[in-house]
């Protein structure tokens, strides 16, 4: 199994001066590559500290993490695993620099200190793979949230990362911005073959992934297949998740005496199983 | 609205003094002050005053755009006049009244230093009405680029750094601002009425949250730009380039010719 990233046994604590609070421990965790894997945490999970180890943003207090089988505690490498791995973050705003679309796509390739026609012709390619082409001249507080936030990916793409970690890049837009945003990441994995972390708190994003991982209180609760992890629908209610509503729709189908499965996610099969059941039923 | 002010005053048009290399037009700008300054009298001022019109009809600015940025400063024009009024003692005396003379000279130095930054302000508009501000930046840190041979590389780089993010977070800002105000109001603030320093006091909660948020902000985007590689500027290529064309090296040579006219105005005209 070929993993871009590598997190082995890693400790953080965040120390504020008077007392120190761990937020992670003993966690380790692979991302293989190509893949699509969701996080999934409620406030305080540890999810965003996660997603800075990443990259090499947040540092471990003990503990490794490889991204390519470089260390993010060496310095040498800081830049280049900055480049393979993306970040993507929560508030569009804050993630702009300069004032026309095309010009902040080109900051990441700018610093890389790429030739001008090589960075034109990344910029133009980034901003044609999240559909943001013709917006290129334009400023970026004349645009939606959900545009904003392909910029930022844009901006991301065009250092041709192997990997893009989004932390909560949903959670500031509207229903519209974030299937704009679903469809870019999944278009990205899919075509582009990046590998793809998610951390989100919208349950309906996990249900395309790959792989869907839960965190609660700094430890993995649950790692395994969309399908798999919205069936334990205890647990998940329990650390303060909510269930994607097809799921728990069934779920209740079932403790309502439905001899039902509540093994399908999208609504569709959602529709279908019910159908099935109570047809056969029926007859 | 609020929210559609853009920092500087540029007026979109398609013509050669918007096409012109941002670098050429500030030389260029800073050279024609010089001179303006170096001309004695009204023989200089008006071959500015040719340069400035045929700039305005070429830019397709209304010339009334201009004129109001004149109507800012008339104060200004008023007090420098009336100052330069009572200072010459030459020519003949027109005006005799307790201790005060005013003469022909006095008439004259006073329309000259009005007519003279009358022509500064709108030959700066000429500049700031036809180049963007972003096009603006990057033409000063082009311009101080020289002064990485002092040693100082650092710190072109960063003030240009400071005026991009500047010039893109105006709007955002302006944006929070609204949102604050709007905000308090909700929660009974009086921003509107009341004295002087009641209405100073009640900028307090507006501008307390706004610094803030722009910390958390400038917190977040530098994490942002240290994700997307950034490390200060070390060997960070720019991706436009500045190019000088066509329309500079004419818009150059007009100005070689006002200048040449100048000396030539200041040493034989006595005007």
């Amino acid at each position: 199994m070929d993993n871009i990233i590598e997190i082995q046994n890693i400790g953080f604590e965040y120390d504020d001066g008077e007392r120190k609070k761990t937020v992670l421990e003993n966690l380790s965790l692979n991302i293989e590559r190509g893949s699509f894997t969701v996080i999934l945490g409620h406030n305080g999970s540890g999810k965003s500290t996660l997603a800075k180890l990443m990259n090499g943003l947040n540092k471990p207090n003990s503990g490794k993490v490889l991204v390519d089988g470089m260390d993010t505690a060496d310095t040498e490498t800081e830049i280049e695993i900055k480049r393979r791995v993306g970040m993507v973050f929560q508030n569009p705003d804050n993630q702009l620099v300069a004032s026309i679309v095309e010009e902040d796509v080109a900051f990441g390739p700018e610093n890389l200190g790429l030739s001008p026609e090589e960075s034109r012709a990344r910029v133009d390619e980034a901003l044609k793979a999240v559909g943001m082409y013709e917006f290129r001249q334009k400023s970026p507080h004349h645009l939606s949230g959900g545009q904003k936030q392909r910029i930022a990916i844009a901006g991301v793409i065009a250092m041709k990362p192997e990997c893009i970690v989004l932390d909560e890049p949903t959670a500031m837009l509207d229903p519209k911005g974030r299937a704009e945003i679903l469809k870019t990441i999944l278009k990205l994995n899919r075509e582009h073959h990046i590998t793809i972390v998610l951390i989100t708190h919208f349950m309906e994003e996990a249900e395309q992934a790959d792989r869907v991982l839960v965190l609660h209180k700094g430890a993995i609760l649950a790692d395994a297949a969309p399908k798999t992890v919205f069936n334990q629908v205890d647990m998940l209610k329990q650390v303060g998740l909510d269930v994607p509503q097809t799921t728990e729709l069934l779920f209740q189908l079932r403790s309502g005496g439905a001899d039902i499965s509540t093994d399908v996610l999208s609504v569709e099969d959602t529709a279908e199983t019910i159908a099935r059941c109570f047809f056969l039923e029926e007859n | 609205m609020l929210k559609d002010i853009t920092f500087g005053q540029y007026i979109e048009r398609h013509s050669p003094i918007h096409k012109m290399d941002p670098r050429a037009k500030l030389m260029l700008l800073i050279l024609m002050i010089v001179f303006l300054f170096l001309s004695h009298g009204f023989a200089g001022l008006s071959l500015f005053v040719i340069l400035l019109f045929a700039g305005i009809a070429l830019s397709k600015i209304p010339l009334k755009m201009f004129l109001r940025n004149l109507k800012a400063i008339w104060i200004i024009l008023v007090f420098t006049a009336v100052i330069n009024l009572f200072y010459g003692s030459g020519g003949v005396l027109l005006v005799s009244f307790w201790k005060i003379h005013i003469y022909s000279e006095g008439v004259k130095r006073a329309v000259f230093m009005a007519l003279r930054i009358m022509l500064l302000i709108m030959l700066s508009s000429l500049l700031t009405y036809t180049t963007t501000p972003n096009d603006l930046t990057d033409g000063i840190e082009s311009l101080l680029s020289p002064l990485r041979f002092v040693g100082l590389k650092n710190a072109v780089h960063t003030l240009a750094m400071m005026m991009t993010i500047a010039l893109r977070f105006i709007p955002t800002l302006v944006e929070e601002t609204e949102k604050i105000m709007n905000a308090q109001k909700a929660r009974g603030a009086d921003l509107e009425d009341g004295k002087l320093l009641d209405r100073i006091r009640a900028l307090i909660p507006i501008l307390i949250p706004l610094l803030i948020s722009s910390i958390r902000r400038a917190y977040e985007l530098a994490e942002a730009m240290e994700c997307r590689c950034y490390n200060g500027g070390e060997g960070r290529v720019r991706m436009k380039r500045l190019h000088y064309g066509k329309v500079d090296l004419f818009a150059a040579i007009t100005c070689v010719f006002v200048c040449v006219g100048i000396i030539l105005a200041n040493y034989y005209i006595n005007f």
